[in-house]
């Protein structure tokens, strides 16, 4: 493996006598692909709040390309090349679905981007995504696959080192599960390593070159696909015992 | 300052305003006329500062009327107390304003939004007790503000007064159009629609609520200073009057919030329709029907004008 | 001595009926997240309906006060029907909503000032102007009086939310809509039942306002800050932390008022809020 470009090194988080990370430690390669899986409420989605900043962790680092982010307000990371879709989208309502890659274009790639180039940027974005056709269509009215492709060509206009997805493919159909993992390999193609939350196993498998797998705030395990599967403590995590 | 063509426009319209409201001054003596407008423009002040926070960027203040008092009192204040001339009470009210939007955001805009909006109500009272207690400035019993008899350039005093507020004016609301088209404008649009998304998308959201609150607190002062002046007695009571942050808020909620001509209509129309009915009806009746306007358009209409002639247009163009 | 003691036993006089002025509130805003900055125009409504009975028809204010709370409710009830179908369906509360209460707040303001003047008004009782002579301080039964319905008033609110199946599935509503559905209620109509609670206490509370003391439309104001304070430093819905903060706050007022002067007591509810908002917003009494 390369050098990493994120280390996550003991990281605990509690919400009152909760404890819902309790020292997860993860390194993620430049331009890896790793999936990230747990049962409900295992702390997948603290995690990643931890890493883009969302919450605070309590104790341990998180260090990007280098630099110790942890104590980072998630605007700076945004700068710093770490970026995430939601789960649930979020798309700027009041915005076209062009304004809204103008944001994280003018903000958090400022200094990667000329001022003037801005829509072609963005342009560019939704040509890759598959959105060029909706850009001066009112996000507020799009479909639901639209809306997912929305969030990431979002995140991508950050122009991220590291891509955070959030189940961006929940209820999606099975044909719409494929479009997205294509937009997800092209982006990782072009040298953005992904960290993929994902309840479909289809495509967590086929995607991920790498699983961490959480249960309880704990890493219980962290191999290749194949290795996982045969893992017996994932098992007994999943089936329960 | 020229980026396309409705610059040009926007700035040419501008310009004819500012030099008709000079042709009126040296044509029409009645005093009544400028105290109508006069009223009308500081109102489209309030409602074109208050959209900054309140429409732009999404966050609620009921305190408009303790920004409009303090930028008064601090007028009153320095000019007792120095003398100064007027551009530099304006400064200077503007400047103590913006502080107190700084602060009072600070404080409460790390919260939840509501929190704001019951700390802006509750320091309008907190301030109106302190006016009422600082016998400087008159406390309760009010105080007298001398004006010139004699100035250059025009008839009356009244009339170099609305010629100041015209220029105040338009300078917001040139201000408030800047802003909207800015990548300020659109970090701010982009909080108000969602502002974990927008931190994410890496708007400092903190930084640029701060200077929401700022320029709004700011505006709100450059309103209030020349009011002094043009009633020529100040007391807390008419400087903290509720009217002012009900019209603050009617007007661009009338008007429409997301685009910056919104408050300038809700304000020309609510205020030319005020000055008209306390004129004719009563001026209890008009600050009823304020209300009620208010309320209609928020459950009817949220959008306000802007948005009903959109929709309009939208339909008609297919 | 005297008047040191005097001020601690008027302020928590004051301070019970403050909380009864504040526990709807509590409902409202700690419970159901609804900012109904126009609560204590309610109240103000109350206090000129027992105004109006009491000085026409003579009644009692207590009792006008409660045979008004189930009319009280009902409008309680329809404006939340309004707020729900205009703001919370369509997520627009946190703007339009606040606005819409201020709207409320302002034409209830001004209806009454267009009908009924913005002069003082006062109810009379045989029992209001005597007092309990303790020895050591005389009570003034203008006080005690709304001291004990305003804290029978609060304890029955708390009991009904603590120890009702409808009292819990408010409190649930708050926190876990999910368990709500599956104890099989409707979040929208539990809402719609707590918010015309809520409205249906302020008739009490008005009446109990104009015993203390004159009422004129624009009373409502000061009682805003007073009220949010309140339940914001009571822990945000906590009806015991509130009955604590609006003790707190009667006590520090009636110490301002007493040593300061009254023009100073309307800044200590406001202050308060200002200062927990900054330093401590989840409350006195609130998880940190």
């Amino acid at each position: 493996m390369s050098a990493p470009i994120l280390k996550v090194s003991g990281v605990s988080k509690r919400f009152g006598g909760f404890t819902a990370l309790d020292g997860i430690e993860l390194e993620l390669g430049a331009s890896e692909r790793l999936g990230l899986i747990g049962p409900n409420g295992s702390g997948k989605t603290t995690l990643i709040n931890c890493i883009s900043g969302a919450l605070t962790n309590d104790a341990g680092s998180i260090v990007f390309e280098g630099q110790d982010i942890t104590r980072l307000p998630p605007h700076r990371r945004a700068a710093l090349g770490v970026a995430r879709s939601f789960q649930i989208p979020k798309p700027f309502r009041s915005m076209t679905v062009l304004e809204n890659l103008r944001v994280p274009l003018e903000y958090a790639a400022r200094g990667r981007t000329e001022r003037r180039r801005i829509d072609a940027d963005a342009l560019e974005v939704l040509e890759l995504i598959g959105l060029k056709n909706r850009a001066h269509d009112s996000s507020a009215g799009l479909t639901q696959v639209d809306m997912r492709k929305l969030e990431l060509a979002r995140a991508l206009a950050a122009k991220p080192k590291l891509l955070v997805s959030d189940e961006a493919m929940a209820g999606l159909s099975s044909s719409e599960v494929d479009e997205i993992l294509e937009i997800l390999l092209a982006l990782n193609g072009r040298g953005v390593a992904v960290i993929m939350i994902e309840h479909i196993m289809r495509a967590v498998m086929g995607f991920a070159q790498r699983l961490v797998v959480l249960d309880a705030g704990r890493k219980i395990a962290d191999g290749t696909p194949q290795d996982i599967i045969r893992n017996p403590d994932v098992e007994r995590a999943y089936l329960g015992e | 300052m020229f980026r396309n063509r409705g610059d040009v426009v926007f700035w040419i319209v501008l310009g004819a305003v500012l030099l008709a409201g000079f042709g009126v001054t040296q044509t029409i003596a009645n005093e009544y006329y400028y105290t109508a407008i006069y009223a009308i423009l500081q109102a489209t002040i309030m409602a074109v500062a208050w959209n900054i926070l309140g429409g732009f960027t999404g966050y609620v203040n009921f305190g408009s009327a303790a920004f409009f008092a303090i930028g008064a009192y601090t007028a009153v204040a320095l000019d007792k107390w120095l003398g100064l001339p007027m551009p530099f009470l304006i400064a200077a009210s503007a400047a103590v304003c913006g502080l107190m939007g700084l602060g009072v955001g600070y404080l409460t805009l790390r919260l939840k939004g509501v929190y704001f909006a019951i700390a802006t109500l509750a320091m309008a009272i907190v301030l109106e007790t302190l006016i009422n207690n600082w016998d400087y400035v008159g406390a309760a019993k009010g105080v007298y503000i001398l004006t010139p008899e004699k100035v250059p350039f025009f008839s009356s005093y009244i009339q170099l007064l609305f010629m100041v507020m015209l220029a105040l004016t338009l300078g917001s609301i040139a201000i408030s159009r800047y802003l909207n088209a800015s990548r300020i404008g659109r970090g701010l649009a982009a909080i108000r629609d969602d502002e974990v998304a927008a931190e994410c998308a890496g708007v400092p959201t903190l930084r640029l609520k701060l200077i929401s609150t700022t320029l709004m607190g700011a505006m709100m002062g450059v309103a209030g200073a020349p009011y002094p002046f043009f009633v020529t007695f100040v007391d807390p009571i008419s400087a903290f009057n509720l009217f002012v942050a009900v019209n603050s808020i009617a007007m661009p909620m009338i008007g429409g919030t997301a685009h910056w001509i919104g408050p300038v209509i809700g304000a020309l129309l609510v205020g030319g329709a005020q000055e008209v009915i306390t004129v004719t009806v009563s001026s209890e009746l008009n600050v009823l029907i304020v209300g009620i306007m208010l309320v209609l358009f928020i459950t009817l209409a949220p959008q306000g004008i802007v948005g009903l002639v959109q929709k309009w247009m939208k339909r008609r163009k297919r | 001595m005297d008047l040191f003691v005097n001020a601690i036993v008027a302020g928590i006089l004051l301070g019970a009926f403050y909380a009864a002025v504040s526990v709807g509130l509590a409902i409202t805003f700690g419970q159901l997240d609804i900012v109904n900055i126009a609560h204590p125009a309610f109240v103000i409504v109350g206090s000129y309906i027992a105004w109006i009975l009491n000085s026409r028809l003579g009644w009692d204010p207590v009792l006008v006060g409660i045979l008004a709370a189930p009319a009280f409710f009902l409008v309680g009830a329809l404006i939340y029907r309004i707020y729900y179908a205009a703001f919370e369906r369509t997520g627009q509360e946190s703007l339009s909503g606040l606005a819409f209460f201020f709207g409320v707040m302002f034409i209830i303001e001004v209806v009454l000032i267009l009908v009924y003047g913005v002069d003082y008004r006062l109810v009379s009782a045989s029992y209001l102007g005597k007092n309990i002579d303790l020895g050591f301080v005389g009570l003034p039964l203008r006080l005690v009086v709304p001291f004990v319905v305003a804290s029978a008033m609060t304890a029955a609110v708390w009991l009904f939310l603590s120890r009702t199946f409808t009292g819990r599935a408010i409190l649930a509503v708050a926190q876990d809509r999910l368990a709500l559905q599956l104890m099989g209620a409707d979040p929208v109509r539990i809402k719609q039942f707590a918010f015309g609670l809520a409205i249906a206490t302020t008739s009490v509370a008005g009446s109990l306002l104009i015993m203390i003391g004159p009422v004129e439309p624009s009373l409502g104001r000061v009682y805003i800050g007073r009220a949010f304070a309140i339940v914001v430093l009571g822990g945000m819905g906590s009806i015991p932390g509130m009955v604590i903060a609006a003790l707190l706050i009667g006590v520090v007022e009636s110490f301002v008022s007493s040593f300061a002067g009254p023009s100073w007591a309307p800044a200590v509810a406001f202050g308060a809020l200002l200062i927990t908002l900054a330093v401590r917003p989840s409350g006195l009494f609130g998880r940190a």
